[in-house]
């Protein structure tokens, strides 16, 4: 489960394969926002693999507060979306539960959860894209591999996000079962990074507003957000994903990422 | 207290000991209070209607080179108010495991699950069942084994050498959902002159294809589902003493995802118990996600289960049909309820169930569990549960 800010591999991205200009007048909009997500793609290809613990803060309505504990391992997959392990360690209940995970570009992602006290493994359905993360006001659409054909894409307009210039454009989930019609997002001009995206519904009203703040770079080149915050302005809940101790590079494999590593993961 | 529990030998424990590379353990688990109340007044006046029952899993677990290595200690204990059988202790795990690129070797006490179908574990083979602790039949006694993983790219075989048969658990004669007679684990029947120390093989093929996951395995050595034959107790007492043969079982499991979507079939073909039986349980499962434009999934499964095995060797579920529905809240609680019943095709009867488990905060977690048994026919083998209609809380402190 690579986070936002990475877009796939792509042959499309070969098109741009040269560093583009972020000025290069595109025809349409249409155009000019697809090249500014495959840019963004472009500029996260060679990380081959990273892990890194994540803690997520469920705050409801009332202002109380739960929190989870996670740790993700993520495998770059050339010409397909990533592999990803997510170990869950809080709350007490769920610990030992494992969730292993194919992205696909166009196909449906594989995915397999373990369940520790049966010792099962359970394929599960790959519709299940719009639902909340572990109760979270993040879906799993919202945190699994962000591949460039996903979407659609429209340049909107630049603006600045907290003194940054921004691109904005328009995504169009192009995957079934998304739970959204559209989405915002704004990329800073100079490393396109994902800012700030707004979701709507399938009814197209605004219904949840993530910031991603706390960048960092790795190996002097890939970009991550150490914080992202989800506010849901339908039902006032949000959720904060603290992201800890990024390491790329660890020599994983494909056999890092099968069922039988699914069953040992701890 | 009555301990039925394996007990490693020492090897095994130099085996934890010399392999830990002392980077600390990792200490997780349960302990649980458990109370039941049945509806009915018991057909035996020993039995009881009300039941307190406490209960505790803790887990040990060291890990080393990134997680390829690993050792697991799971001991068990319930203490129960009134059945003496199913006050027990077990090992449910003591394991030692390293994992290579080709391959992947497990040694010791192990839980190991085989199969898809929910309504029925059919193909599920290597662990015995700890029937005491549930009637649904999910928990499992440790295994003590050899388990090989050879990894290829046309899937995994598994390898398992099974050092020694552990015995079903059943209640005892205070206990409820039981037969009557009850069954008398002391007069257990093998028809191993090995008995116990019998050593069981087992190999199984693993694999996924795109949508599909595959399971083909094949087992040789005592059976886990034993047969029954009514005996007379020293004491006078009519009881079913467990009849435990060698068969040869060849199974596979079947999943197919396909959207929303998934379809699943396990079947068997078992000889060594008279004749050669076989059984299927096959159906779907099918999920409303996000139903009304709210984070609830609504998931609808139906199976189908059938064997040609007779009734005389206690298998309920010859033409039956399950039909469940499970309702996921997907909210912070991680709220869930599973509703179903099994519905006997060709007799009447119905055995329906309800469970659901919401955690209450970090720690705590409150289960709630009932089942129901109707109109069961004499000949059924569940007629025998006819007055054992019960509910069950049970309030567990995760750690």
């Amino acid at each position: 489960m690579r986070v936002m800010q990475r877009l796939r591999l792509l042959p499309l991205a070969a098109l741009f394969a040269a560093p583009l200009p972020a000025q290069t007048p595109a025809e349409t909009p249409e155009e000019q926002g697809l090249a500014i997500a495959a840019e963004a793609d472009r500029r996260d290809i060679g990380w081959q693999d990273s892990k890194a613990a994540m803690k997520m803060v469920l705050r409801n309505r009332q202002g109380e507060v739960s929190e989870r504990a996670i740790r993700v391992n993520s495998l770059e997959v050339k010409g397909d979306g990533d592999k990803s392990l997510i170990i869950f360690d809080q709350p007490a209940d769920v610990k030992g539960t494992a969730f292993l995970s194919y992205t696909h570009a166009t196909e449906p992602d594989d995915q397999w959860l373990y369940l520790p006290a049966l010792k099962r493994i359970k394929r599960i359905a790959s519709a299940n894209k719009s639902g909340p993360f572990m109760g979270s006001e993040f879906a799993y659409e919202d945190i699994s591999s962000q591949e460039v054909e996903k979407y659609s894409y429209k340049y909107l307009r630049d603006e600045e996000v907290d003194g940054l210039p921004a691109f904005v454009i328009e995504r169009t989930p192009q995957y079934r079962h998304s739970g959204y019609t559209k989405q915002i997002a704004w990329l800073d001009k100079e490393h396109y990074r994902v800012l700030k995206v707004d979701y709507f519904d399938r009814k197209g009203a605004h219904i949840k507003t993530l910031t991603m703040t706390d960048y960092r770079q790795y190996l002097d080149r890939f970009w991550r957000a150490n914080r992202m915050d989800m506010i849901n302005h339908q039902n006032g809940k949000s959720t904060t994903l603290e992201w800890d101790n990024y390491q790329f590079r660890n020599g994983y494999t494909d056999r890092d990422f099968d069922r039988n590593t699914l069953k040992r993961a701890r | 207290m009555k301990g039925t529990g394996y007990r490693p030998g020492a090897w095994m424990l130099w085996l934890a000991c010399a392999a830990s590379p002392a980077l600390g353990a990792d200490l997780s688990g349960y302990v649980a209070a458990e109370f039941r109340a049945f509806t009915s007044t018991a057909l035996d006046p020993r039995q009881h209607d009300e039941n307190l029952s406490v209960v505790a899993e803790p887990e040990w677990s060291w890990q080393w080179n990134d997680g390829r290595s690993t050792i697991a200690f799971v001991p068990f204990a319930r203490l129960d108010q009134n059945d003496d059988e199913r006050t027990h202790v077990d090992i449910r795990e003591l394991a030692w495991s390293t994992a290579h690129d080709a391959w992947e070797l497990r040694l010791g006490v192990r839980k190991v699950f085989w199969g898809v179908t929910e309504s029925q574990h059919l193909v599920d083979i290597i662990n015995q069942t700890d029937v005491v602790e549930n009637p649904d039949g999910e928990d499992k006694l440790g295994q003590p084994m050899i388990n090989l993983a050879l990894i290829n790219d046309w899937g995994t075989v598994d390898l398992f050498v099974l050092l020694g048969f552990r015995e079903r658990t059943f209640p005892g004669a205070e206990g409820r959902l039981r037969t009557h007679p009850r069954v008398d684990v002391d007069r257990a029947i093998f028809e191993s002159s090995r008995e116990e120390r019998h050593v069981d093989f087992a190999v199984r093929w693993s694999h996924a294809i795109g949508d599909w996951d595959l399971g083909l395995a094949q087992f040789h050595g005592t059976t886990r589902d034993p047969r029954f034959v009514p005996v007379t107790d020293p004491d006078g007492e009519r009881v079913l003493a467990p009849v435990y043969e060698q068969i040869n079982q060849s199974s596979a499991d079947i999943q197919a995802t396909k959207g929303s979507w998934l379809w699943k079939l396990e079947a068997l073909t078992r000889s060594g118990q008279g004749e050669r039986i076989s059984a299927a349980v096959g159906g779907f499962e099918y999920t409303f996600y996000g139903m009304f434009d709210t984070p609830l999934d609504l998931g609808v499964v139906a199976e189908y289960l059938y064997t040609d095995r007779p009734v005389a060797t206690r298998s309920p579920f010859e033409d039956d049909v399950f039909a469940g529905v499970r309702l996921t809240l997907n909210d912070a609680q991680s709220s869930t309820a599973l509703l179903g019943c099994i519905v006997d095709l060709g007799e009447s009867g119905r055995l329906c169930s309800l469970e659901a488990s919401r955690r209450l905060s970090d720690h705590w977690v409150l289960s709630i569990e009932a089942r129901q048994f109707q109109d069961l026919d004499p000949g059924d083998p569940l007629f025998t549960l006819r007055r054992d209609d019960y509910l069950q809380a049970e309030l567990a402190y995760h750690f």
